[in-house]
């Protein structure tokens, strides 16, 4: 299981300095194939920065990444897409103007082949945003509407079903659900588990233990840009999680194991 | 029979807001068509409804490729200015005998300032406002230093067909630009470029992190302002077969009101070259019906000012309103 395959992605010594301030230093991340990752920690921590880094939005300052087990340069969105590593921005991910399928295929249209490479396929984007949103189990009746005219769940699984639609191994999502209701926060978190599920590793920013802990697979806590550890969800609890967020150290589990933290492991993961 | 029925259907689809500013245009165009034919004798006539069209036609050779600029949420100051100066480039080597390349210096020369523009607001980082208003001085002042006051008059009969002929009793500009309409809007909603326009209008960010190459694309569009800036400018002289310094000095305004009163949000990404051609056509039905009435220049300026506010006013408080994010 995801234990014994190799991380898809390494992240060793990401190191990156906003002028005064050192905003991560030393971090090491591994994401797996298959799991859904929690990236959790206070304000100014550094999760921001780091998938910012991974996506190619902002360019590390140390460090090496690593990607299907070999060395890659990441120095731009651009390059990340081409490894198959997709972001969601919150709130940047949509043209408001445009209906679905002119969203799902943001920046890469599908056009007519040669010489008429210059002329959009509609008709082709619209079949297959038709299929990508079906397979996910999304609803939406009139996917040529204007995505202005959605709601906020509505517009969120759209801009995460467009990453899967290019061959997308990893997709890294920054708070996918901070501005939705529960019943809306319910379905995203269906539809993140769903493309689990298909295979993809789910890299995502939350500040929501509960939603963390009943839909991730494996949570990596930061403080003030230091790693302070990893765990499994069935291998910890959130108190456990709680106390690294808050003290910034992480405890020596094997040594002294924690009899409590397994209880209420069990009941987290229930 | 289909078509008759295809245009509700079509218009259904629209959304709430945008269905308004389509009825509210044809309407309006109606109404003020109606009111002109009653009003005065001489608006229904063919010379008077050839002289509307080819009214129109200037402007919307002049305003459309500034539309695709505010679908970009940019501006392009310098349209009129960029027109003056290619006409007077263009001019001069027309009236020299140079027709080739004075035709190629006047889409060269307008081109060269769009391509300025779009390189300042894209890798200079200067607000298109800024950018383009500054392109509007040099471009005046280039014309100036190239005139240095001196009126061009009369250029070949051959070439004046494009800016005075008939085709059909049809001026020749009207079929021009209704042919340039027709590429621009297949260009806006069948192309990658189209697509990108209204991305980049609709949110940058977004364009950008999806992987659209907006820099490129924004130069593009900058370019193809100036490039129609020079087209317009070939057309313009042709028609009126004279030049000065002076040619592009009152377009801006007027081309800015063609793009308002077409319903393209100055605010970017809604909007098209089809709503242009209607702006363009209701401003040159409001400016010879008020000549036709005989009300004063002061007037008329003051007039159009406010029933530009009043569309746009209409469009956003009336529109606007229909259309809320559930």
């Amino acid at each position: 299981m995801p234990e014994t395959q190799n991380p898809i992605v390494e992240m060793r010594g990401i190191a990156k300095r906003y002028g005064g301030v050192q905003a991560l230093q030393h971090v090491d991340l591994d994401i797996y194939l298959g799991e859904i990752h929690a990236l959790v920690g206070d304000n100014a921590a550094g999760k921001s920065t780091l998938i910012k880094i991974l996506s190619g939005a902002v360019a590390k300052d140390e460090g090496s990444i690593g990607f299907e087990g070999r060395p890659v340069s990441i120095a731009q969105p651009r390059d990340a897409k081409h490894l198959g590593i997709e972001t969601v921005y919150q709130d940047l991910a949509l043209a408001d103007n445009l209906d679905v399928p002119a969203n799902v295929f943001l920046g890469r249209e599908m056009t007519r082949s040669g010489l008429l490479g210059f002329i959009l396929n509609n008709r082709e984007m619209e079949t297959r945003s038709r299929s990508l949103l079906s397979r996910l189990k999304i609803n939406i009746p009139d996917i040529r509407q204007r995505v202005r005219s959605m709601s906020g769940g509505q517009r969120q699984s759209i801009a995460i079903a467009r990453c899967v639609c290019f061959n997308a191994r990893v997709v890294i999502l920054d708070e996918p659900t901070a501005a939705l209701g529960v019943e809306e926060t319910r379905k995203v978190y269906a539809l993140v588990r769903e493309m689990r599920d298909q295979g993809l590793a789910v890299l995502l920013i939350s500040h929501n233990l509960n939603h963390v802990f009943e839909n991730c697979d494996r949570i990596t806590v930061l403080k003030t840009g230091r790693l302070v550890g990893s765990r499994r969800v069935e291998e910890t609890s959130q108190d456990e999680i709680l106390r690294m967020i808050v003290s910034g150290v992480a405890e020596e589990r094997s040594a002294r194991p924690r009899p409590a933290d397994r209880a209420s492991a069990g009941a987290g993961a229930a | 029979m289909s078509t008759q029925l295809a245009i509700p259907a079509r218009l259904a689809r629209l959304p709430a807001d945008r269905a308004f500013v389509v009825v509210s245009r044809v309407v309006g165009l109606l109404l003020i068509v109606v009111a002109l034919s009653l009003l005065s004798p001489y608006f229904l006539t063919w010379g008077n409804f050839v002289n509307v069209l080819r009214q129109a036609a200037l402007q919307f050779l002049l305003s459309a490729g500034l539309t695709l600029v505010i679908l970009t949420a940019g501006i392009d100051l310098s349209v009129g200015a960029v027109l003056g100066l290619s006409a007077c480039i263009s001019a001069a080597l027309i009236s020299e005998g140079y027709l080739a390349i004075g035709v190629a210096a006047a889409l060269v020369s307008g081109l060269a300032c769009g391509l300025v523009n779009g390189v300042l607001v894209t890798l200079g980082r200067i607000p298109p406002f800024i950018a383009t208003y500054g392109m509007l001085w040099i471009a005046f002042g280039l014309g100036y230093v190239f005139m240095r006051g001196e009126v061009i008059y009369g250029l070949p009969e051959g070439f004046r067909f494009i800016g005075a002929g008939f085709v059909w009793g049809i001026p020749v500009p009207v079929l021009v630009a209704a042919a340039l309409l027709v590429v621009l809007h297949l260009m806006l909603h069948k192309t990658v470029l189209g697509r990108s326009i209204y991305a980049i209008g609709g949110n940058p960010d977004a364009a950008r992190l999806s992987g659209m190459p907006v820099t490129r694309r924004l130069i593009m569009v900058y370019g193809l302002s100036g490039l129609l800036s020079g087209f317009a400018a070939l057309v313009v002289i042709a028609r009126i077969n004279a030049a000065d310094s002076g040619v592009g000095e009152d377009l801006l305004l007027p081309a800015i009101a063609a793009v308002c009163l077409g319903g393209t949000s100055l605010f970017g990404g809604v909007g098209g070259v089809a709503g242009t051609a209607v702006g363009a056509l209701i401003l040159a039905l409001i400016v010879n019906g008020m000549n036709l009435l005989g009300v004063q220049t002061f007037w008329q300026n003051a007039v159009m000012g406010a029933i530009i506010l009043i569309s746009v006013l209409a469009d956003q408080l009336g529109g606007a309103r229909l259309v809320r994010p559930q």
